[in-house]
């Protein structure tokens, strides 16, 4: 193929995919603002936003408007270069997690024989972006969130990963694709039937790992004004924002992968199967969020360390001897 | 605690987690309080408690039940009440004028957080009704001493949610004026 204008046609593949991929989670983003202030809203019997636009359906997007329209402020003494690369830093590897995701049959962005160690490993950087954002802003608040940041992703990666590993065990594979086929179209054929320990334990990881509710000690509003990101204006918040929802997406599309039968669906598969489980999952995290307090930072730890790190252990070599025999 | 316990209560935690997905879940679908106000507002506004307002006679609904005591004004910790009878002194009085020491020497200016009984001769009209009647609400907190404290039940909240201004001013309010139309109105 002859390239247009000189430019390789892989090159245009590429950028048209980083286009697609950001609008997708831009618009996820929009979305997930809508539905999040409207479930905290129905919780606690109120409507949520409902001015802008018919039930506030334009109200994220003013939001977003306004993000963009702010001024950007550095602190006096903050460490200009560290605190503006913290927010891209968090948001770059969005990226490349999204890639191998398979959403259907056909729609992989890459077919990767270690999709699910690229994505672990690239979903550990954020955390980099929250101790750098922390560090950077030169304010207590921002340093204890980056700390708490740090302990807590610490603690919670390793049972994340001994869940995931279990699966990947079973399948002797970490191509998310290969897993996915591997389960059914029927609830009951799905890994969650055979690993609800694993799914549990991923879960809870998962609401840590993304500073989700009870766990969002990172930016514990109460208590660190808003933590690692107190320093940040307009879309510098924006973009942490959009990151840590990107990475809901992200553990959700994985937990949906690994154990909801991704793309598989008793009637039509195909991708809407995936995104309904993967809002789904959402929703449940929503959920959680506006019914449970904000844990202590001891009994953060201590459920990492004393429960999870010890079932995920147990769960493993149950699932390494069954596998075996 | 030993490992059953433990792990006991980590279930028992478990459940009130559960729980409590439950209560949140309910009221999701539950209906919604809200009132959507510029287009609905709410249709009982008997227990609110607005800026204090005077009660008329039940003779003469223009003219209030006040005998002019003073209570009120000695009473008000925001000093916001002012008031003032020809019988007396022809001058707008506060407690400061009343009680020039506030929490007062006087006992019969102590403050008194339950009914005060109705003074000798309330039931007959008064002569000493009020000629000036004046309430500062932009210091007003809203404790409700004035109200508790009046005697002859001259007193009371009134229903005005809707209030929005531009200036202090508009704030100040003469309730005798306000009262006389209200009455002229019913």
């Amino acid at each position: 193929m002859t390239p247009p204008f000189g430019i390789p046609v892989e090159l245009f593949a590429i950028f048209l995919a980083l286009a697609l991929l950001a609008g997708f989670v831009g618009l996820n983003g929009l979305v997930l603002v809508y539905l999040e202030r409207k479930v905290a809203g129905h919780i606690q019997r109120r409507p949520g936003p409902f001015e802008v636009g018919p039930h506030g359906l334009l109200q994220p997007l003013a939001d977003a408007l306004k993000l963009v329209g702010k001024q950007l402020i550095t602190p006096r003494g903050a460490d200009k270069w560290l605190f503006w690369t913290a927010p891209i830093i968090s948001f770059a590897p969005v990226f490349v997690l999204f890639l191998p995701i398979p959403f259907g049959p056909i729609l992989t962005a890459m077919e990767l024989d270690l999709g699910l160690l690229l994505i672990l490993a690239f979903a550990g950087i954020n955390v980099l972006a929250l101790c750098l954002a922390g560090w950077s802003s030169e304010n207590k608040w921002s340093l204890l969130g980056a700390a708490r940041a740090v302990a807590q992703s610490v603690a919670y990666e390793i049972p994340l990963l001994l869940a995931v590993l279990a699966i990947a065990f079973q399948y002797g594979s970490l191509n998310l694709s290969t897993i996915v086929s591997g389960q059914g179209a029927w609830p009951w054929q799905w890994n969650i039937m055979v690993q609800p320990l694993a799914f549990f334990i991923y879960f809870v990881c998962a609401l840590a790992e993304t500073n989700r509710a009870p766990f969002d000690l990172p930016e514990a509003e109460s208590e660190l004004t808003a933590g690692f990101h107190t320093e940040y204006s307009g879309m510098g918040f924006g973009i942490f924002f959009l990151a840590e929802y990107a990475n809901m997406i992200v553990v959700c599309s994985v937990a949906t992968a690994l154990f909801l039968g991704g793309w598989h669906g008793p009637v039509a598969s195909g991708v809407w199967w995936f995104l309904a489980k993967v809002y789904l999952l959402l929703l449940v995290m929503m959920w959680f969020r506006w019914t449970y307090p904000r844990v202590r930072f001891d009994q953060l730890l201590n459920l990492s360390w004393k429960w999870l790190l010890p079932l995920a252990l147990v769960n493993l070599i149950v699932t390494l001897v069954l596998v075996k025999l | 605690m030993t490992m059953f316990q433990e792990i006991r209560k980590a279930i028992q935690g478990l459940w009130s987690l559960l729980v409590g997905l439950k209560i949140t879940g309910h009221a999701f679908f539950q209906k919604q309080s809200t009132v959507h106000y510029p287009r609905k507002t709410v249709p009982n506004l008997a227990t609110y408690r607005g800026h204090i307002e005077l009660v008329g006679r039940e003779d003469a609904p223009g003219t209030p039940k006040c005998i002019s005591c003073y209570k009120c004004a000695v009473g008000c910790p925001s000093n916001c009440i002012s008031l003032s009878c020809p019988e007396d002194q022809p001058s707008a009085k506060t407690r400061a004028q009343v009680v020039p020491d506030p929490l007062g020497q006087d006992p019969a200016f102590r403050l008194t957080p339950f009914k005060v009984p109705p003074p000798e001769g309330v039931g007959a009209p008064s002569k000493r009704t009020p000629a000036t009647f004046h309430l500062d609400y932009n210091y007003c907190s809203l404790c409700g001493l004035c109200v508790q404290n009046c005697p002859v039940d001259s007193l009371r909240f009134s229903e005005d949610v809707y209030l929005a201004g531009f200036t202090k001013q508009e704030f100040e309010y003469d309730l005798l004026t306000r009262l006389r139309g209200q009455a002229g109105n019913s």
